[in-house]
């Protein structure tokens, strides 16, 4: 597959190589160096593995210091540079070029400082998404964005592309829940952003900086808040005869003035091939399936299910299933959280992350069929009712090239068709490489360009992750 | 000085090109109640949002409301109040602080990040905005961010622009994120603790799975003559019954705690969102942001420092609202310096004009921060017509 493009690799760094790995050498801890053929092909990708290319170097600093003196001497020496957390992107947002040297955050795994009366955790950036509930669970805490590959992916990575989760419809993504980062810009500055307070002291830079892909420094540490754990929590699963009705159901839901922490939806391709992996007990005999989950105590709960189901009736749905325990809540998410693992045994996959205006919802579904079936394929869904943020998985097999472009170009009418009905091409996943040149669907040219003045504030000469985010035709440097 | 109030984005556009050419400094305003934030500016141009008004997106099933910037927030809110919804994050009225009139504006609200007692839970006004349509310094009508929750596409230039208090550009339409009002909102209220014994409650509250949704505690002398801790609940009316009952045994070390409703809980709420303890004082007013369980920290290094001061504590003990008498540099040094070693920093929110150009108003940035937020400036505004000097002197 080759439809979207690198930047040709400069031909100068290349033929410099070796001066460039031994100006690196004389910066880092020796075991930080990565040059080896053999030892750069792990990092010659992310999650989006149909693209890959190896770097010129990997570097895998152990501190901020190390990061700001890698990051000062490619700035000096014009080479560019590629942030890694976890390498899990879905967009490719981690995926070098040949001319690039990779800055892998993945020793960086400490937990620094827990603060459980102020309610925040102070974290390197290679640590896990999940190692940060892990470090505070046992106090009854949580950190609330849970991408389904939080037990792999890294804050940094998560700080990079605001990563979200199912439970973001009560608790937030990542820029809601982050308070301060260690950001260490392209010519080496260490900047301190944030803390422990809730507000920024002049322009919000953490808000910029939360989702910017890498594109204007690389984060090192960040404060994140750590939040109490409901006392208990209930998945239940809600069967429909069609989307529709499930649709509807969730809007009516939402009009009740009830917001459940997560209400996730998957059609029957989706459910078939999740049950089969997690033997969740989904209903097989349904077009449609909510997982909806409500937290407080047994009565609380009691009592929203209650109305939730009321709802649901109203709306003709045809199973209603009740997790029974703590193990069949943990298979039900389970099914959930692998199903772009479930896919991944059945078939090759593309994974789409656009967002829609939830009343679309159903124009949408019929849509996304009809573009698949018009490339022969087949799709999968699943997504974030609550909010709209749909994860159409388009089947196909990587081993033919022809039909690999078909699957890509299904997903790319997909985005197109989630812009026009008023959303968006990415809701938690990021730009990246992947959708980089649908950008100028969502924003013209005046918005490109702004966006990329205040991008050129970080980093003029485009060092910073720079085949990502903005078309390679048109940038502008300041 | 002259008054521009166009009727549409492109009047807006053409406007500010025309202010550009000329190189024309522009005061930026909505409904004028919150003119006092910032430094003080010399402009000679206003560019006013009062003829763009009116709802321009209303989905209470996807939660999401749109309104051009000059709609006064009342509108709003009452659009949103009779289908059962509000904005998340309780947006503060400064017209009691600044003795001021008028109608406070969603744009304004926007422009300056304005929240209220709600942020500790629900986020503050730039985690509920969720999409802007702005006229940019080059009298290029811009968007960013949209109408779903979801949306990680770009640089998020929405966060940059709340708060930005209309030194980037100029709103023209902005879209929020909304949530259902909750049945039932109650206020637990204990008394006589000191600062420290007050915010440690809160702490504990708040780190408990009952789920304040907001959390302020009034010293002796600030509304009443005994200190008030305070703790709101917002829920269904069973969930409320159950949750007073937990936090109460929970924090049964500080005594039973009061219960009110209705109208005494929501103008107590008020009264602590709108900072109206310090209405039609002289005093200058600072707002301190902090690590919650730093606030009575600062206060305590401060309190023999500062004579006169009066304050109170609200998101937990994490936002310090400080009254001192303006007089020299109305406690600037002593403040900042008092809070340096804790994190966190002050904001000098009202005082004379002269203070105002003498203090620097935001806490002043590390020089890469001041670079970059200059840079940024200059990115949106190159000729700096908009509001210049309002957040820092010379950007």
């Amino acid at each position: 597959m080759s439809a979207i493009a690198f930047p040709a690799p400069d031909a100068g760094i290349l033929a410099r190589r070796d001066a460039i790995v031994a100006g690196l050498a004389s910066l880092v801890a020796p075991e930080a160096l990565i040059t080896s053929a053999d030892e750069r092909r792990p990092y010659e990708t992310d999650a989006l593995t149909a693209y890959r290319r190896l770097p010129l170097a990997v570097v895998l600093p152990s501190t901020t210091q190390e990061v700001a003196a890698v990051l000062r001497y490619c700035s000096e020496q014009g080479v560019p540079v590629v942030p890694r957390g976890a390498g899990t992107s879905l967009c490719g947002g981690a995926i070098p070029q040949e001319d690039a040297v990779v800055i892998g955050v993945s020793k960086m795994n400490r937990i620094l400082e827990i603060d459980y009366a102020n309610r925040t955790a102070k974290v390197q950036a290679g640590v896990t998404n999940l190692a940060v509930t892990g470090a505070v669970s046992e106090q009854g805490f949580f950190y609330a964005p849970d991408p389904s590959s939080q037990l792999a992916c890294s804050i940094g990575g998560n700080i990079g592309m605001n990563s979200g989760g199912a439970h973001c419809l009560k608790y937030g993504v990542t820029t809601n829940n982050v308070l301060g980062v260690t950001l260490v810009m392209l010519d080496g500055s260490i900047c301190e952003i944030g803390g422990g307070h809730l507000d920024a002291p002049g322009l919000d830079l953490l808000g910029l900086v939360v989702g910017s892909e890498g594109q204007l420094g690389i984060v090192t540490e960040a404060t994140v808040r750590i939040l109490r754990s409901a006392e208990g929590a209930r998945p239940v699963l809600f069967g429909f005869p069609t989307s529709e009705q499930a649709g509807e159901a969730v809007a009516a839901i939402i009009g009740a003035g009830i917001i459940p922490v997560a209400m996730e939806f998957m059609d029957k391709p989706a459910i078939e091939i999740c049950e089969a992996f997690a033997k969740a007990g989904y209903p097989m005999d349904v077009e449609a399936l909510l997982i909806i989950e409500v937290e407080g105590s047994d009565a609380e709960m009691d009592a929203q299910l209650a109305r939730i189901v009321a709802i649901a009736r109203e709306h003709g749905v045809k199973t209603v299933k009740e997790s029974q325990s703590a193990m069949e809540s943990a298979a039900i998410w389970k099914g959930r959280k692998s199903a772009f693992g479930a896919t991944g045994r059945i078939a090759d996959y593309i994974c789409m992350d656009g967002t829609i205006p939830t009343g679309q919802l159903p124009h949408v579904l019929r849509r996304m069929d009809a573009i698949v079936k018009g490339y022969g394929l087949r799709v999968a869904n699943v997504f974030h009712a609550g909010d709209g943020n749909l994860h159409p998985l388009i089947l196909y097999n990587c081993n033919d090239p022809v039909e690999a472009q078909k699957a890509e170009d299904a997903g790319n009418d997909i985005l197109k068709l989630c812009v026009e009905v008023g959303g968006c091409l990415t809701g938690e996943h990021g730009v990246g490489i992947e959708k980089r040149d649908l950008m100028t669907f969502q924003f013209n040219e005046a918005d490109l360009h702004q966006q990329m003045r205040v991008r050129a504030v970080f980093d003029g000469k485009w060092l910073m992750n720079p085949a990502k985010v903005f078309p390679l035709e048109g940038r502008v440097a300041a | 000085m002259t008054l521009h109030t166009p009727s549409s984005e492109a009047d807006a556009c053409a406007f500010v090109s025309s202010a550009v050419a000329a190189r024309t400094p522009l005061a930026i305003v909505g409904g004028g109640t919150r003119a006092g934030l910032g430094r003080p500016t010399q402009t000679q141009s206003t560019l006013s949002s009062a003829g763009l008004t009116g709802i321009t997106l209303y989905e209470p099933a996807e939660m999401v409301i749109g309104a051009r910037a000059g709609t006064p927030l009342a509108e709003v809110q009452k659009t949103l109040a009779d289908r059962g919804q509000m904005l998340p994050f309780e947006p503060m009225d400064h017209r009691a602080l600044f003795a001021t009139s008028g109608e406070p504006t969603i744009g304004a609200v926007a422009a300056g990040n304005v929240s209220g007692p709600r942020r500790i839970n629900a986020g503050a006004a730039r985690d509920s905005l969720i999409g802007i349509r702005l006229v940019n310094g080059k009298g290029e009508a811009i968007k960013s961010g949209g109408r779903v929750m979801k949306n990680v596409t770009g640089l998020d230039l929405v966060k940059l622009v709340a708060g930005s208090f209309g030194t980037l550009g100029f709103l023209t339409e902005v879209i929020f994120r909304v949530l259902p009002t909750p049945e039932r909102i109650v206020t637990l209220v204990w008394r006589g603790l000191s600062d420290e014994v007050g915010v440690a409650l809160l702490s504990g509250a708040l780190g408990s799975p009952f789920e304040p949704f907001a959390a302020a505690h009034l010293p002796a002398g600030i509304g009443a003559g005994h200190a008030r801790t305070l703790l709101r609940l917002e829920n269904f009316s069973d969930s409320i019954d159950y949750r007073k009952a937990e936090l109460t045994e929970l924090l049964r070390a500080h005594g039973e705690p009061e219960l009110i409703e209705g109208e005494a809980s929501m103008s107590l709420w008020e009264q602590i969102r709108d900072a109206r303890f310090f209405a039609g004082t002289d005093e200058a007013v600072w707002r301190l942001s902090l690590t919650p369980g730093n606030g009575p920290k600062a206060m305590a290094a401060l309190a023999s420092t500062l004579p006169g001061a009066r304050w109170f504590y609200d998101w937990g003990g994490g936002l310090v609202w400080l009254g001192v008498p303006a007089q020299g540099d109305a406690g600037a040094d002593a403040i900042r310096e008092a809070i340096r070693p804790l994190g966190g920093h002050a904001t000098l929110v009202r005082a004379p004009d002269a203070i105002r150009a003498s203090v620097p108003v935001f806490e002043p940035l590390t020089e890469p921060l001041m670079r970059v937020t200059a840079g940024i400036k200059t990115s949106f505004d190159p000729a700096g017509v908009f509001e210049p000097g309002r957040m820092y002197a010379g950007i």
